[in-house]
């Protein structure tokens, strides 16, 4: 499989703050890759890095075979970068359908029936029926919904989903790791922070730690769960032999 | 009959006032830019229409394209150059860079242009009345006025919730960090709404030239309508602000059939009562 999202020697500082320090990795066209890791560990910046928001202080981020480290987040759009975020942002004053078109217009577009293709994402994504509701009027799960379908509307070719399952019940959780499967299934590469694990596990197959802005755990799922390190700095445990 | 006569033409010298407005209002909307140069820009476009048909000899059917192009792409190049630079969180260096292009203009205007006093002759334009009744008439170009004002909000309506443009301009307008990630350019949409709105301002100047005296000082009293009739409208509504040049537009004739030196003052009391009243205005949007 070709590679559709490489970092090389990533790094970004506030000040005398490194909050991504040397980050390498690749992603196949097509793959589903976790991210974990405690909270202020640098997971949310790295989506900025590669989703354009913050410059790189060094490194590079190569998209698609183009180097895309000094193009604009509106570039990197338009090239098949989309995101969501962990707290939703939706154009609150424009209907869930508009919030779509928006993406949908302005994105990685090129000549399609725009509006067709909204709403089929909207069927897909389970917000048919709230379609033409302003989107201030979603609950939250609708909104985390709304975040997932502006960014498909995009016409992504990666898909960077920022902690799309927290404060949702257990149930809204699976119908929406079965709608992100859909997603990846459909041959969209995804890179996915999340807290909550085993909806992660259900999509990914491979996962990555970080910590203080590294890479401190990397491969598949199982595996890395049962590393110490991770399961100390992850979850605040540590394990010894005796107990297992 | 007479005040029948005076609300009449009051409507109409709102859609005048609803043209004023509606640049001000579009630019306010999308980057919560504040444009106090806003009236000056008007003037300009009013002496450039003269210019072209007094000075140059153009044919007043291709001048007002030219002036509607000019002004279009000085807007588009006046954000992308100029005014981006200071938007931001701070709503004050516009306010500062603006009410110095102000200066600048009306100078400019006064060096080409002299202080005198002038209006565009607009030939039967000026003259042409349709008679309603034995004392009752309203103008050609009055009516043409207004109706032009409310082509331009139905224009302005029909592309703000009709258009990929138009929602790409309210997505701004709501969350302006969140466009780039959509594949929107921020610089590049700004343009494109001050552009939108320099049309409306060319348009706006146009029947100025046609319909008063104008001076390189007549600006800054344009802005200060504009003003009144946005916040009488409500902020970010469309056909507010024809609703809200129509009721400055009133009360300024009506003001003035009751005394002919109140005409300005009674406009403005209006404005003020209304805005004790109704601090956001009659149609608020958000």
């Amino acid at each position: 499989m070709s590679t559709i999202l490489a970092l090389d020697g990533v790094q970004k500082s506030f000040g005398a703050l490194k909050v991504a320090d040397n980050i390498n990795f690749e992603l196949a066209d097509g793959e589903a890759l976790g991210i974990i890791g405690p909270n202020g560990a640098g997971k949310s910046t790295l989506f900025n890095l590669i989703g354009g928001t913050l410059p790189v202080s060094a490194g590079t981020i190569t998209f698609r075979g183009e180097g895309v480290t000094r193009k604009s987040a509106a570039e990197r759009c338009r090239m098949g970068v989309a995101r969501s975020f962990q707290i939703p942002h939706p154009f609150i004053g424009m209907t869930v359908y508009e919030n779509l078109l928006v993406a949908s217009n302005f994105g990685n577009s090129g000549h399609h029936d725009a509006e067709k293709e909204c709403r089929e994402i909207l069927a897909r994504t389970g917000l048919l029926p709230k379609a033409n509701r302003p989107a201030g009027t979603l609950t939250l799960l609708e909104r985390k919904r709304l975040e997932l379908a502006r960014a498909l509307a995009s016409g992504p070719k990666l898909l960077l989903l920022d902690e799309i399952a927290g404060g949702l019940t257990e149930a809204e959780c699976e119908s929406l790791v079965d709608t992100i499967k859909d997603i990846r299934d459909a041959g969209v590469s995804i890179i996915w922070i999340e807290h909550i694990v085993h909806a992660l596990t259900a999509v990914v197959s491979r996962l990555i730690v970080i910590d203080f802005g590294r890479i401190v755990a990397e491969g598949v799922p199982d595996r890395v769960m049962k590393d110490p390190l991770v399961q100390e700095i992850y979850m605040g445990i540590s394990v010894d032999d005796d107990a297992a | 009959m007479v005040w029948i006569n005076a609300v009449l033409q009051g409507v109409l010298l709102g859609g005048l006032y609803a043209l004023f407005a509606a640049g001000l209002s579009l630019m306010f909307g999308v980057m919560r830019f504040i444009n106090m140069a806003h009236g000056d820009f008007i003037i300009t476009a009013a002496y450039l229409l003269l210019a072209l048909v007094t000075g140059f000899a153009i044919h007043p059917a291709l001048a007002v394209p030219l002036v509607i192009v000019a002004l279009a792409a000085a807007g588009y190049l006046n954000q992308r150059i100029l005014l981006n630079r200071v938007l931001g969180k701070d709503i004050l260096p516009p306010v500062l860079v603006t009410f110095g292009l102000s200066i600048i203009i009306q100078n400019a205007l006064l060096e080409v242009f002299s202080a005198d006093s002038q209006k565009l002759q607009a030939g039967w334009l000026d003259t042409a009345s349709f008679k309603l009744s034995e004392d009752l008439a309203i103008g050609a170009l009055p009516l043409l006025m207004f109706l032009a004002a409310v082509a331009v909000i139905a224009g302005l309506q029909f592309v703000f919730y009709k258009t990929p443009l138009g929602r790409m301009l309210r997505a701004t307008s709501d969350d302006p960090e969140i466009v780039p990630l959509m594949g929107g350019s921020n610089a590049h949409i700004f343009a494109i709404a001050t552009a939108l709105a320099s049309v409306v301002v060319a348009i706006a100047g146009i029947f100025l030239a046609m319909k008063t005296n104008f001076d390189p000082a007549a600006g800054p009293a344009r802005l200060l309508f504009a003003f009144e009739v946005v916040i009488i409208g409500g902020l970010g509504s469309l056909w507010g602000t024809l609703i809200g040049g129509i009721i400055l537009g009133v009360a300024q004739t009506v003001g003035a059939q009751i005394d002919t030196g109140s005409q300005v003052l009674a406009g403005h009391l209006v404005f003020l009562a209304l805005l004790v009243v109704r601090p956001r205005g009659l149609f608020p949007k958000t």
